[in-house]
């Protein structure tokens, strides 16, 4: 079976990684409750969407 | 090439898809708003407008047609007598989806499906900016409005006086 001859450096190793990072979700702020959210969702804090009131259906 | 690829599977066979998604309408229709997740919202959108313009239509095999995919027939009767009077004017686009956030345990994006409850008001026809020989066309009933008021305007002072 084909095996590493070396060992991965860690320089090699955090070199692969260098491009693994998360980024941020990009985030809008709350016409209503001035509160940052997700663009195109509804405000998780005063549940509204386009200045209306969207109350939750129980799942 | 994109044959045969309408629709999404949502990870089931066909009859269960079916079976899911009469569920799904039933409970839309009876509730007007469900929670859901998005691709499964998008893909009931599809099958609720249908049944909507079933409605709209309100004749006895319309109503058979519902038949066949809404599971309760009290739910049909809903359709028919209330919901779809509600429609009358709107051409289409009944439903609305919410995107809610994503679901704690499997981060599903989750979206509440509503019926669209405003009354409906047509758009303004777009003014397109077009060659000089139909713009004089449009003109002319302008002319003709101001004129009209003008004269009204007339009559109105005279009958002050």
């Amino acid at each position: 079976m084909a095996v590493p001859k070396k060992k991965t450096s860690k320089s090699k190793r955090d070199m692969r990684r260098s491009h693994d990072s998360l980024s941020a979700p990009g985030m809008s702020i709350c016409p209503q409750c001035k509160e940052p959210k997700q663009p195109h969702r509804v405000c998780g804090s005063c549940g509204t969407y386009k200045g209306k009131d969207v109350t939750e259906t129980e799942a | 090439m994109r044959h045969n690829k309408t629709g999404r599977r949502l990870g089931r066979n066909s009859s269960h898809r079916a079976a899911m998604m009469r569920n799904m309408v039933t409970s839309l229709l009876d509730h007007e708003k469900i929670t859901t997740t998005t691709t499964r919202a998008k893909e009931l959108r599809k099958i609720a407008e249908k049944m909507i313009t079933l409605g709209k239509r309100g004749d006895l095999h319309a109503r058979r047609q519902a038949l066949q995919v809404i599971r309760d027939r009290k739910v049909v009767g809903k359709l028919f007598e209330m919901v779809a009077p509600r429609y009358k004017d709107r051409p289409g686009g009944y439903t609305r989806i919410l995107k809610l956030g994503n679901r704690q345990g499997d981060n599903a994006p989750i979206c509440q499906i509503e019926l669209v409850e405003e009354e409906f008001t047509p758009r303004p026809k777009k003014v397109v900016p077009v060659a000089a020989a139909e713009v004089t066309p449009a003109e002319e009933p302008v002319v003709e409005v101001a004129e009209e008021v003008a004269v009204e305007a007339e009559v109105e002072a005279e009958d002050k006086e």
